[in-house]
């Protein structure tokens, strides 16, 4: 298994503030990673810099063993929990925005017989993701679950080498959130997807990736909280043993959300 | 008991509640008026109907005797075409700047102060220099109206399209849109809605300046008439000639919502 991605001891710094520090860890192709952590532990902000809407203050971070592009790019795909797809645009034309962008610099627009091509490939992801019958639809009609659909589809169509999810089940009722466990993972294992998800549900975490990675402070500093960054406590790798499993290391996180638990073992 | 902030008209109820005080203002009107026209037939403030109906009748279907001109089509053709080119010149200018300064931090950083040190300057202050300027023809009226609302509209687009949700911004990146092509696929198609609500909350103003511009320096316009006849106390001109105008802008409120709801339908969810 080769690295597709790799976090070479980075820091994240805000003025005195550590947000994150000393990341090192690499990410193996076909990996679906799970990252869990309490509220504020740099979940996020190592998610943003993947996407590259933050840039480390210190370290380096690789991309198929080159440094990754400062700013977001076709090669890192997203879904964030919100506001991901656009809301002028019907579901059909959301999809196809990617490639009608890549295909035409300064129009943005396809037309003729490149059009009907990607008119087919778009109809095709449309109907892997469920969505079919919506194509027509605009986001503002379609329930939560769907425009997660739509999200996913309109990331998925442009083969990223990488899927970024920012929380993407966390507003969903717990029924469509099983629905979306059953087709991210379906998705994953046919077309053999590396995933990188942030997630505040710790169950998700451990029922969907296949590889969870914790974020917190390893040191505490109570008279200066800010002086100590978060890093990647806790790293496991799941086989079908341990699948499903919540370790006992965790189990705070999965009782309650934002309680920080007691420093654990070190990465495994 | 039901609360009164629970109580809603139903579509019938509605439009009748709302007639009701237009109504009420216009029998009020016809009653004030017959009762002073009764103790003194020469009374000009309050004219009765029928003698604005006359005036109408002068005014719009008769030729004027000294240009050949009926003068209210005159006037209103008149007012219309600096009300539009004003508005048009506003609002290509608010989109092309609205646009850059909220998707660009780099022009928004250069030019969001200079807007909003034109948008604090009252426009009717810079009439003078305008007419200095411009001379007192067509040019300085249309400038006032450009000077009057655009800085107003820009701001308001400005700040919606710098609004407009970072996920969005960045999603079109994953999806290799260059900036170009946000800024033509993204933010433009989400800006129209809002544009065409600004230059609709900017008819109000438009008016007020065109208004000021014909009444100072004009031999033609809505506005040039209502002060040339007021110097005769022309009730009977005068109010005609107003409910006219607010028509005109009734009108052309209604027609840019009209367009915004066809054009862009899922802006008003609600219309659907």
């Amino acid at each position: 298994m080769k690295p597709i991605l790799r976090f070479k001891n980075v820091w994240v710094t805000y003025g005195d503030k550590v947000v994150l520090e000393k990341v090192d860890l690499s990410v193996n192709e076909g990996a679906f990673v799970s990252i869990v952590g309490p509220s504020g532990a740099g979940k996020s902000t190592f998610l943003r810099l993947v996407v590259g809407q933050e840039q480390p203050t210190r370290g380096e971070i690789q991309l198929d063993g080159a440094p990754l592009n400062a700013e977001p790019g076709r090669d890192r795909g997203v879904v964030f929990q919100r506001y991901s797809v656009f809301p002028h645009l019907n579901a059909f034309d959301n999809v196809m925005f990617g490639l009608e962008c890549s295909g035409s610099r300064l129009r943005g627009r396809l037309t003729g017989a490149r059009r009907s091509e990607a008119r087919d490939a778009v109809l095709a992801m449309l109907e892997t993701v469920g969505l079919k019958d919506a194509a027509r639809v605009f986001p503002a009609q379609l329930s939560g679950g769907m425009q997660q659909r739509l999200a996913i589809a309109q990331a998925l169509i442009m083969r990223p080498r990488i899927l970024l999810l920012d929380e993407p089940f966390g507003a969903l009722d717990p029924g469509v959130r099983k629905d979306m466990h059953v087709l991210i993972n379906g998705l994953w294992r046919e077309h053999g997807l590396t995933i990188l998800m942030v997630t505040h549900d710790i169950k998700e975490a451990f029922h969907l990736g296949s590889r969870v990675i914790a974020f917190d402070k390893r040191r505490h500093d109570p008279h200066a909280p800010h002086r100590y960054g978060s890093t990647a406590t806790f790293d496991i790798t799941l086989d079908h043993k341990n699948r499903r499993q919540v370790p006992p290391e965790l189990a705070s996180l999965a009782s309650e959300d934002g309680v920080s638990p007691e420093p654990s073992s070190p990465r495994a | 008991m039901r609360r009164l902030l629970n109580v809603r008209p139903k579509t019938g109820e509605r439009i009748l509640i709302g007639a009701a005080p237009l109504l009420a203002i216009g029998l009020a009107y016809v009653a004030v008026s017959a009762a002073w026209h009764s103790q003194n037939p020469s009374e000009k403030i309050l004219p009765p109907i029928d003698a604005m109906m006359d005036q109408i009748r002068i005014m719009a279907f008769q030729r004027d005797s000294q240009t050949g001109t009926f003068p209210l089509w005159q006037d209103t053709f008149a007012s219309l075409r600096r009300l539009v080119f004003g508005l048009s010149i506003a609002t290509a200018t608010t989109l092309l700047l609205g646009l850059t300064i909220g998707i660009l931090p780099l022009i928004r950083a250069g030019l969001s102060p200079l807007v909003a040190t034109i948008a604090v300057i009252p426009p009717i202050a810079v009439l003078p220099i305008l007419f200095i300027a411009f001379g007192l023809g067509e040019t300085a009226k249309i400038v006032l109206i450009v000077v009057g609302v655009a800085p107003a509209m820009t701001r308001d687009l400005a700040s919606h399209v710098a609004s407009l949700p970072e996920e969005q911004l960045v999603k079109a990146q994953t999806l290799g849109a260059s900036t170009w092509q946000i800024a033509l696929r993204v933010a433009l198609p989400q800006a129209m809605p809002r544009l065409l609500h600004a230059l609709r909350l900017s008819l109000g103003p438009a008016w007020v300046f065109l208004i000021s511009a014909e009444a100072i320096a004009s031999d033609v316009g809505l506005g040039y008439r209502i002060f040339l006849v007021r110097r005769y106390l022309a009730m009977d001109i005068i109010l005609p000639y107003v409910a006219w105008t607010a028509l005109l802008a009734v009108m052309l409120d209604v027609a840019l919502n009209t367009v915004s709801r066809r054009a862009f339908p899922w802006a008003h969810p609600s219309a659907r």
